[in-house]
């Protein structure tokens, strides 16, 4: 059905009022989270116990607030410092890979291509595993031959980096080469007839052009990287990101402290995400 | 010229074959071999399919291995079922701003992590939680129910999780179906049921399958949802990883498991491709 064919009046209305069920669906579990942020008792949890902001800003004991709770903020830092690497890095090769593919025409390109978007059909846990068993051997190999004791490559953010990196990557490279495949060559064209190197010209004319999908594709990384759970949860040492930190608050059981870090993530990833809709539009 | 281009073409293709081969290949050559390893003493070990012969012997294993594929593939159905008319919704029932909001209104869950999700669904579910409470004020129940830590609140958490997998592919090709043709379908004599198996879903199918497979890689991949909203009982496959892994340091054993799901997750994908006559780079790329 489509809104030009005629259809009974009590279709429309109960699909509309499917949609909007939906909706709800949707929004439910956000808006509880967000709610119980505020409630003045131990759980978040019904009685309603009165609105307080002590969950944000209390400083004594037994409400400590999100401000005022050192292991959150330090996993906040840990969960931002990763991201800002893991974007960083996969823009980088995203970029590159982007170019790759729009500019070059070479045997096996078709196969290489399918192995670019493998990283997408692995399941997290597994790529976590094995980066772990992979880069474990490299660490026991250097200990035994040479006695040198790597320290990256044990357990800890820097594998989590690699483990995060490795399938952003795919989505940095997904992201930037779908807006390098509607760049007008003949611009190029034009600077390098102009006079321009080849460099100056994919300086001055290709990278701003692409700049939008640079910075979508960062943020989208940025997001994604902040916000994995189970490639980090094999890779992880003892300095925990964010979303370990909250997992296992969470087992131990919840205080309306998690609520207040969660509607701060909330407020925090949609003022990313809004960020990355207005520069897509300039 | 020609070896400027060649020299761009090496320059471009070294950090893509670095990423593959350190990150995503040998580690996998690494998982393999490691789970064809047999402890045969201290620091002694033996080429031995030992630990997949436990998978096979042990039934918990195996039973957990297949409850995982089977609530996976229930978890996609359930996803695509709510998620079609909705899809439809927003691409051919509204147009424009209102378009564009709903749109947005549906990704909007998905900038905040699967934890808080999961966290809400927690707090909506439990015992003392909101529709608890709800039902007992309603007087439909008359003490506390208990929602969570049961197979349907894992249910209810995946098809959550999974809906934005699902939205967004399906709204991008439906929208790319043109009014007339639907409009045509009715006008050759077709009803709405007709219409829909004729016309609507043979043009949404790429999006079915790829909204299909990611949601499905998530469910099968996933840990949070079942540990948290699932009980004692109702183990996931990647808990059982997991707790080899980290819990018991028995690497042989939890890379085996690994590698079958894995093995699992591709033979699926792969047959839902070939199923439909998809590509891996029509339906990701």
């Amino acid at each position: 059905m489509i809104p030009s064919i005629p259809q009974s009046k009590f279709l429309t209305v109960s699909y509309a009022a499917y949609v909007t069920l939906f909706f709800v669906f949707l929004a439910l579990p956000l808006i509880v989270v967000a709610g119980f942020a505020f409630n003045d008792s131990q759980f978040p949890s019904l009685p309603w116990e009165g609105f307080t902001w002590n969950w944000f800003f209390g400083s004594e004991r037994p409400m400590i607030g999100v401000f005022h709770e050192r292991s959150i903020l330090r996993a906040i830092g840990t969960s931002v410092f990763v991201a800002l690497c893991v974007s960083a890095l996969s823009i980088c090769v995203g970029l590159s890979n982007a170019f790759l593919f729009n500019r070059y025409k070479f045997r096996g390109q078709s196969i290489l291509y399918v192995l670019m978007l493998l990283p997408l059909v692995i399941p997290g846990i597994v790529l976590g595993i094995s980066i772990l068993v992979s880069t474990s051997r490299v660490a026991n190999g250097l200990w035994d031959g040479f006695g040198w004791d790597v320290e990256a490559l044990r357990p800890g953010l820097w594998l989590v980096v690699l483990g995060q990196f490795s399938f952003i990557t795919t989505i940095a490279t997904l992201v930037i080469g779908a807006r390098l495949q509607k760049f007008d060559r003949t611009l190029e064209e034009a600077a390098l007839n102009l006079g321009a190197s080849r460099m100056a010209a994919i300086g001055t004319i290709t990278l701003p052009y692409l700049a939008p999908a640079m910075i979508g594709a960062f943020v989208v990384a940025f997001l994604m990287s902040f916000e994995n759970f189970n490639t980090t949860l094999m890779l992880v040492g003892s300095d925990a990101p964010l979303t370990i930190a909250m997992f296992d608050r969470l087992k131990e059981g919840s205080t309306p402290l998690l609520n207040a870090v969660s509607l701060l993530l909330m407020v925090g990833s949609s003022c990313l995400a809004l960020l990355m809709i207005a520069f897509q539009k300039r | 010229m020609r070896r400027d281009a060649k020299f761009g073409l090496a320059l471009l293709l070294t950090p893509l074959l670095l990423w593959l081969s350190l990150l995503i290949f040998i580690p996998h050559i690494d998982l393999f071999l490691v789970s064809l390893r047999e402890r045969v003493g201290v620091g002694k070990y033996d080429i031995s399919l030992a630990n997949y012969l436990t998978f096979i012997n042990e039934p918990l294993y195996m039973w957990t291995f297949l409850r995982t594929a089977v609530m996976s593939v229930v978890a996609t159905v359930i996803t695509l079922l709510i998620a079609f008319p909705v899809s439809y919704y927003i691409a051919k029932m509204v147009k424009g701003r209102t378009q564009s909001a709903l749109f947005l209104l549906c990704l909007v869950p998905f900038w905040v992590s699967e934890l808080v999700r999961t966290f809400g669904w927690m707090i909506l579910l439990r015992e003392t939680g909101i529709i608890s409470n709800l039902l007992q004020s309603v007087g439909l129940a008359s003490g506390p129910v208990e929602m969570l830590y049961n197979d349907a609140a894992i249910m209810v958490g995946l098809v959550y999780t999974s809906m934005l997998f699902m939205v967004v592919p399906l709204v991008t090709t439906l929208e790319s179906l043109a009014d007339e043709v639907v409009e045509a379908g009715y006008d050759l004599g077709g009803n709405g049921l007709s219409v829909l198996r004729e016309i609507i879903i043979p043009h949404a199918m790429p999006g079915i399958v790829s909204g299909c497979i990611v949601v499905f890689m998530l469910c099968l991949g996933n840990y949070l949802t079942p540990t948290m909203l699932g009980g004692k009982e109702s183990l996931w496959f990647t808990e059982l990883i997991y707790s080899q892994f980290i819990v018991r340091f028995n690497w042989e054993l939890g890379a085996a498991f690994g590698f079958l799901l894995l093995i699992l997750s591709s033979v699926i994908v792969w047959g839902m491709l070939r199923l439909t006559g998809q590509s891996l780079e029509k339906t990701m790329g």
